[in-house]
């Protein structure tokens, strides 16, 4: 981490990037319509991928490199498409989503990134300015994608929050720990891949089971009246 | 280590193999066939750990000691004998048309595939592949949940997957902060995910990050387990997927992550020197326990019933982890053992029920010792064993948890009673009538191997007489390792 104190520059580089991703976020919470949810995701993962290529040439830490490209592909590329794919499937790109209390979800969102910042207070006194900063947006990340999953009804949606934790994690783990050991960051990779075409294969299965992908629909577990 | 490398290359080799010829009919016996090879591959590694102590791969990344090794034979051992039931019982959906032949080759490949990752799970030494492979279960297991297709798998299955994905997550949220609080230490050997390596400094690692990451990987890894409030995708998956899986699910998954939780457990003891961690444990564990045990009364579904049965068990455990000190712990180790022993065997006798009933609803399961005794029999000492009755096993592990929270902590022992005999109650008040009573017409018995029930039954009967050596041995150490950790 010393050699971010080096790079002034870089670190000013690193926290705007984090400030974007949690923007980012905050964008994804208020986008009704699903391509543009999922382009906001996309750029979402662009901007790690960027940030995590920025990390790698300031901390000189060659294999960053290829979690870089292999988040950009994964992320900003493929999984996007994937999903643009299935929506265009489900003859769903024009549909709107109505948000439920728009207003009260970003005051969440909101008090959500101050508890993140205050959850991560303890590290405070371990790191540098930059780490501590970081490692508070991404568990905001990760807590916003998990409020979108819970305000939203379209199964797309909710993989897209779901997605969206999945780089909240991938930036902590940049963050705090320039990187995880490879083959864990591949053996993670390996899994958002496969989740991704298993809910693929479930909005298949959802649809054919109740005509829809509106997920308050599955209704039928219900422990009040089993 | 051969063994280690075979028991993670033969479910590897089996997952590709029922992939090409799970449809056909030999798919069923090679399952057994294959399972069979990995439990000797288990055996085989058990007594190589039982003769030489601990040992690890070369760079470290697998690591098998006396924690991990019992649960691995235990799992091959689950594996085995839930394969030799699966294998009529596949077949008799097969010929009723509930599952068609791609199904079938994904249902044979996936239940190798899930078997991999419970070995992985146990057997690597690396914190960040221990979720990799956690994960991997539940890739591997979501699309059986739904396998029959009907609008409620299909929303068990998908409830399965957001509820354990994003619990998960939570744990590997905790994981990178393992790593960052291993990298603070400054020194390289630690600054790797090894569990090996962090225990030998766990005294380095910091409190407060350590304390962090423990809420974070408890969490996540509790949601596996089912811990009350996170627990909600459990009785839904267990009740709607084929029983088979519903045994494995039980008897093994909910163990290994069980398994997770004290590994990361042992790292936070020694670091922070509280018991943190374990209050934690008997927070959640106690509450699962009660809330259970009351859930129970009010099931309609028999697999639903005893899947609440199993939260409940993971509760107890969980809590006697919590507790801590050699005697809980010790009875913690073998309430493992035993539950999942119990529970796997509970759950083939009541795939059988629900086929010679044809509905898994409990008002309709009647009268089972009339219309087929070996099945009724078997459920109904299934469900004594599981209720805590002595002298099978599951009474000398609760006896022993209730010994050890007497003597730590009094006041909770009165809970503890408490919910047992609620959980008891529950269990007995749907299952009488199930096993006893007049049988109503149309039920017809039904082709079923019962030799993993009496197995199963006859083993956990066993321990509850007598632990054998070998076993208290590894017992003994593990305890030993996890009890150590923590100064008293």
């Amino acid at each position: 981490m010393n050699e971010l104190i080096d790079h002034p520059l870089d670190e000013q580089a690193i926290l705007f990037i984090a400030a974007l991703v949690i923007f980012t976020s905050f964008l994804m919470l208020a986008q009704k319509r699903l391509t543009s949810l999922v382009g906001v995701f996309a750029w979402q993962g662009f901007l790690l991928a960027l940030a995590t290529a920025l990390s790698a040439h300031t901390q000189d830490i060659p294999h960053l490199y290829f979690s870089a490209a292999l988040n950009l592909g994964l992320k900003a590329f493929l999984i996007p498409w994937m999903l643009i794919r299935l929506i265009a499937k489900f003859d769903m790109h024009r549909e709107i989503e109505a948000l439920l209390y728009p207003s009260i979800t970003l005051t969440a969102a909101a008090s959500l990134v101050l508890f993140s910042y205050y959850v991560v207070l303890p590290i405070e006194h371990l790191s540098t300015l930059a780490t501590r900063n970081t490692i508070a947006v991404s568990l905001g990340v990760v807590l916003l994608g998990m409020l979108l999953m819970v305000t939203r009804r379209q199964a797309i949606a909710q993989v897209v929050g779901f997605m969206a934790i999945e780089n909240g994690l991938f930036f902590a783990a940049v963050a705090a720990t320039s990187g995880m050991p490879m083959v864990v960051e591949m053996g993670i990779a390996f899994d958002v891949l496969v989740a991704a075409i298993i809910f693929g294969v479930f909005f298949f299965h959802i649809n054919s089971s109740i005509d829809s992908l509106d997920v308050d629909r599955l209704n039928r577990l219900n422990e009040m009246e089993r | 280590m051969t063994a280690l490398y075979l028991l993670i290359a033969i479910p590897l080799a089996g997952m590709v193999l029922q992939a090409r010829l799970g449809d056909s009919r030999a798919a069923g016996p090679w399952n057994v066939r294959i399972n069979s090879l990995a439990f000797l591959a288990a055996l085989w590694l058990a007594i190589d750990i039982f003769n030489d102590g601990p040992s690890s791969t070369n760079g470290g990344e697998f690591r098998v000691d006396a924690f991990n090794v019992y649960l691995v034979l235990l799992t091959a051992f689950v594996g085995l004998t839930t394969s030799i039931f699966s294998a009529p019982y596949m077949e008799n959906e097969r010929l009723h048309g509930r599952v068609t032949a791609k199904r079938l080759r994904l249902y044979h490949s996936m239940y190798q595939g899930f078997m991999l990752a419970m070995y992985l799970v146990l057997t690597t030494n690396n914190m960040g592949f221990l979720w990799v492979a956690m994960e991997g279960a539940t890739l591997a297991t979501v699309l059986l949940v739904s396998l029959y297709r009907t609008p409620e798998s299909i929303e068990a299955a998908w409830k399965y997957f957001i509820l354990c994905g994003v619990g998960i997550a939570q744990a590997l949220f905790g994981t990178v902060l393992l790593y960052f609080a291993a990298g603070q230490t400054g020194d390289n050997a630690a600054a790797s995910l090894q569990w090996s390596v962090l225990f030998e400094h766990a005294r380095e690692l910091n409190p407060q990050v350590m304390s962090l990451a423990f809420v974070f990987l408890l969490v996540g890894y509790g949601t596996k387990i089912g811990l009350v409030p996170l627990h909600n995708w459990l009785p839904d998956a267990h009740s709607e997927g084929p029983t088979p899986m519903s045994a494995i699910l039980s008897g093994l998954l909910l163990n290994d992550a069980l398994y997770a939780v004290i590994r990361c457990k042992m790292l936070v003891d020694g670091a922070t020197g509280t018991n943190m961690a374990g209050y934690l444990m008997m927070g959640f564990g106690l509450l699962s326990f009660l809330v259970a045990a009351l859930f129970l009364h009010r099931q309609k579904d028999i697999k639903r019933l005893y899947s609440y049965s199993s939260i409940e068990h993971m509760g107890i455990m969980t809590f006697a982890f919590g507790v801590g000190g050699p005697l809980a712990t010790f009875a913690a180790l073998m309430h493992m053992t035993v539950h999942s022993l119990t529970k796997s065997a509970i759950f083939v006798t009541v795939g059988h029920a629900a086929q010679v009933a044809g509905t898994q609803q409990l008002e309709h399961i009647r009268g089972l010792i009339r219309t087929q005794p070996a099945i009724g029999w078997g459920l109904l000492i299934g469900t004594i064993a599981i209720a805590g009755f002595p002298p099978f096993g599951v009474f000398t592990s609760e006896f022993l948890v209730l010994t050890a929270t007497m003597q730590l902590y009094p006041w909770l022992t009165p809970l503890l009673l408490l919910g047992i005999v609620i959980a008891f109650s529950g269990l007995f008040h749907h299952i009488q009538p199930v096993v006893y009573g007049p049988a109503p017409a149309g039920q017809t018995p039904v082709e079923a191997n019962l030799w993993p029930v009496v197995t199963h039954l006859v083993l956990v009967l066993w321990l509850g007489l007598a632990v054998p050596g070998v076993l208290s041995q590894w017992f003994e150490q593990a305890t030993k390792t996890i009890a150590g950790s923590l100064p008293l």
